[in-house]
């Protein structure tokens, strides 16, 4: 068998603050399969977003490894590392530099990382914009000049110039309106499938989760509770906080509500059962 | 009948930038009444957070606005007020959860010092102990329990729903009439969301809070409002009671962004246009639900 693209294994991060420890990732192991994308999904605070910098590179581990294609990353990542892993943000206004053209952001991302030949870097620059929907025109406008999901499709081409393998995305559409949202979704599933990408989604969107990721994580105070195949997890989900966490899904259709109204029977009727 | 907490007449705005004048705001008019919950909801950069601003008299400070219409709180204009006296509702009267913790929060500061510093503009020369205790309760209410990190900590070593709800608590401590939440519940898990919607809720009951409530989650606007106002490129394009609205929306724009909602039954991410020429239909304004005082 070959070996996942990402694997974690019991990966901690703790923070010293005001004397305390803040065991922010508590003993975390899962694999990431390649062309998949995981949901993360959990409480506020419960890790969610010091994992993915731990994946990224901004911060090494406190303990565990971290390995891509069964070698484990260093602690201090190589440019080559950085390239594989990109990432995408809530806020794509302050993740671009504002005084940046939206072409020099992607032709700055393509130099660092010396993809494809100087002279052809221009035309590359087109080419990802158009890739992500955009027009090639777009280069010269600079991000404040662009709608939220305008920018958010830059950040994206941005993520994707250097030709990277896995994309970590943190809450990368709950800033937009749910039509231009769509509209993205449906970007990053297609570009999954053209570039073959893997995805690591964070998103306290449950509603999106169920409709773009094949598999969740779920998160509690640092710690994984539950993983599941996307189904699954919303038919019959296990640990109570993941009820919990479904059964709160603001909705808007009446077969929504009974679903909800379903697991959160289920909960407390077990809860009746233990008492 | 009493005047309405706010109320909003034929608001215009637009921003001078280097290539000339871009309008923003094509005249905007909404009312809350105390103790009412109106939402807004609509397309991402068509307007909500700058309306929202320009309430709280923020974009009057900035040189590159040009804003007309009225805006009036409790029946007074507020282009009539000085600076001072509309310095001093900020916060106190009128407060609001911006939709960017990390941008509203001043990252300098520990969490207790700014904590501090809002409490103080209603009790002056508030103690440093008097202000912890109320902080820590008010944090309570938020579901943070280990209230003496958080205080301790600057914006930076805490998660993005722990800011949120720092905000959420900070603008909620001086019980202000007027309520403007942007955004509230974007970095919140939908436990945490429930219950600072209850928070709110509750608020609203006990002092008669008026609010104005920003979201994309259509979910929760049909959970939190009385009445809903649907922008689009400036306009607002449809206004009805919530019941109203979500049961029969009118206006071609309401019903594409209802379609794009995910579910969590599946069914995949909706196929529907971004724009449409029939977005730019007139206004639908369901009955009963008439601007207060329109010129008509
Ligand atoms: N730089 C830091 N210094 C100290 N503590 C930190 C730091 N970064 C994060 N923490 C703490 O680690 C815990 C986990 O934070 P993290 O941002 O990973 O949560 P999250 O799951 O992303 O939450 P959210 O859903 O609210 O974004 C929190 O208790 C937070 O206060
Ligand atoms: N200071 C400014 N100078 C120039 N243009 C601005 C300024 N502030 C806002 N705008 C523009 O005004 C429009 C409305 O912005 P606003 O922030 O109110 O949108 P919004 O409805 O809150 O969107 P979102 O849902 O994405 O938060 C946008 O096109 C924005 O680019
Ligand atoms: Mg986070
Ligand atoms: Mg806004």
């Amino acid at each position: 068998m070959t070996a996942p693209i990402l694997s974690l294994q019991s990966v901690s991060k703790t923070f010293f603050l005001a004397g305390r420890e803040v065991r922010a990732v508590d003993d975390v192991s899962i694999d990431v399969a390649e062309g998949e994308c995981l949901a993360i999904v959990g409480e506020s605070g419960s890790g969610k977003s010091t994992l993915a910098n731990m994946i990224l590179g901004v911060y090494p581990p406190t303990a565990g490894t971290i390995a891509y294609r069964g070698t484990p990353l260093p602690a201090r990542r190589e440019l080559k590392h950085r390239r594989l892993i990109q990432f995408v943000q809530q806020n794509p206004l302050s993740a671009l530099n504002p005084q940046r053209s939206v072409g020099v952001s992607l032709r700055l991302a393509l130099d660092v990382h010396g993809i494809g030949k100087k002279s052809e870097r221009r035309a590359e620059v087109g080419r990802l914009l158009e890739e992500v929907g955009l027009p090639a025109s777009f280069m010269t406008r600079a991000p404040a000049a662009l709608s939220g999901g305008q920018r958010q499709r830059v950040a994206i081409a941005r993520a994707l110039a250097c030709r990277s393998e896995i994309v970590v995305l943190d809450e990368p559409t709950s800033a937009l309106d749910v039509l231009v949202q769509a509209r993205v979704l449906r970007l990053l599933q297609e570009l999954r499938k053209a570039r073959g990408l893997t995805y690591v989604f964070i998103t306290h969107d449950l509603s999106v989760v169920r409709n773009i990721a094949e598999r969740v994580a779920v998160f509690e105070k640092g710690r994984l509770v539950e993983t599941g195949a996307t189904g699954t997890i919303f038919s019959t989900p296990e640990r109570p906080y993941t009820r919990r966490l479904i059964g709160a899904v603001p909705v808007v259709t009446d077969a929504e509500m009974a679903l909800r109204e379903q697991l959160t029977e289920e909960f407390t009727g077990e809860r009746n059962e233990s008492a | 009948m009493t005047s309405p907490t706010l109320r909003i007449d034929d608001l215009r705005l637009s921003f001078r930038t280097w290539r000339g004048l871009t309008e923003v705001l094509h005249g905007v008019s909404l009312h809350i009444r105390k103790g009412e919950r109106v939402a807004l909801v609509g397309e991402s950069g068509s307007g909500k957070s700058v309306t929202a601003r320009i309430v709280l008299g923020l974009l009057q400070e900035l040189k590159s606005s040009r804003i007309d219409g009225v805006v009036e709180f409790e029946g007074r204009d507020l282009e009539k007020l000085s600076a001072a006296e509309r310095h001093k509702l900020r916060g106190t009267k009128m407060s609001m959860i911006f939709q960017d913790p990390t941008t509203a929060l001043n990252p300098v500061y520990t969490i207790g010092m700014q904590f501090r510093e809002v409490l103080g503009r209603r009790v002056k020369g508030i103690s440093q102990r008097q202000a912890r205790d109320v902080a820590t309760a008010a944090l309570a209410d938020v579901s943070i329990r280990d209230a003496d990190r958080i205080l301790a900590s600057y914006p930076f070593q805490l998660s993005g729903g722990m800011n949120q709800r720092v905000m959420i608590a900070m603008a909620l401590a001086n019980e202000p009439s007027l309520l403007i939440a942007d955004e509230p519940g974007t970095a919140l898990d939908v436990t945490v969301q429930a219950q600072t919607l209850q928070l709110m809720r509750a608020l609203v009951e006990r002092h008669q809070t008026a609010v104005l409530f920003i979201s994309h989650n259509l979910g929760v606007v049909r959970e939190f409002a009385d009445r809903v106002y649907v922008i689009y490129k400036g306009r607002i394009v449809e206004h009805g009671t919530a019941v109203g609205l979500f049961a029969d929306p009118r206006h071609p724009y309401t019903r594409a962004l209802m379609e794009a909602v995910p579910h969590i039954t599946g069914g995949g991410i909706p196929e529907i246009d971004e724009e449409s020429a029939a977005f730019s239909a007139p206004m639908a304004v369901h009955e009963g639900c008439a601007e207060p005082g329109a010129s008509a």
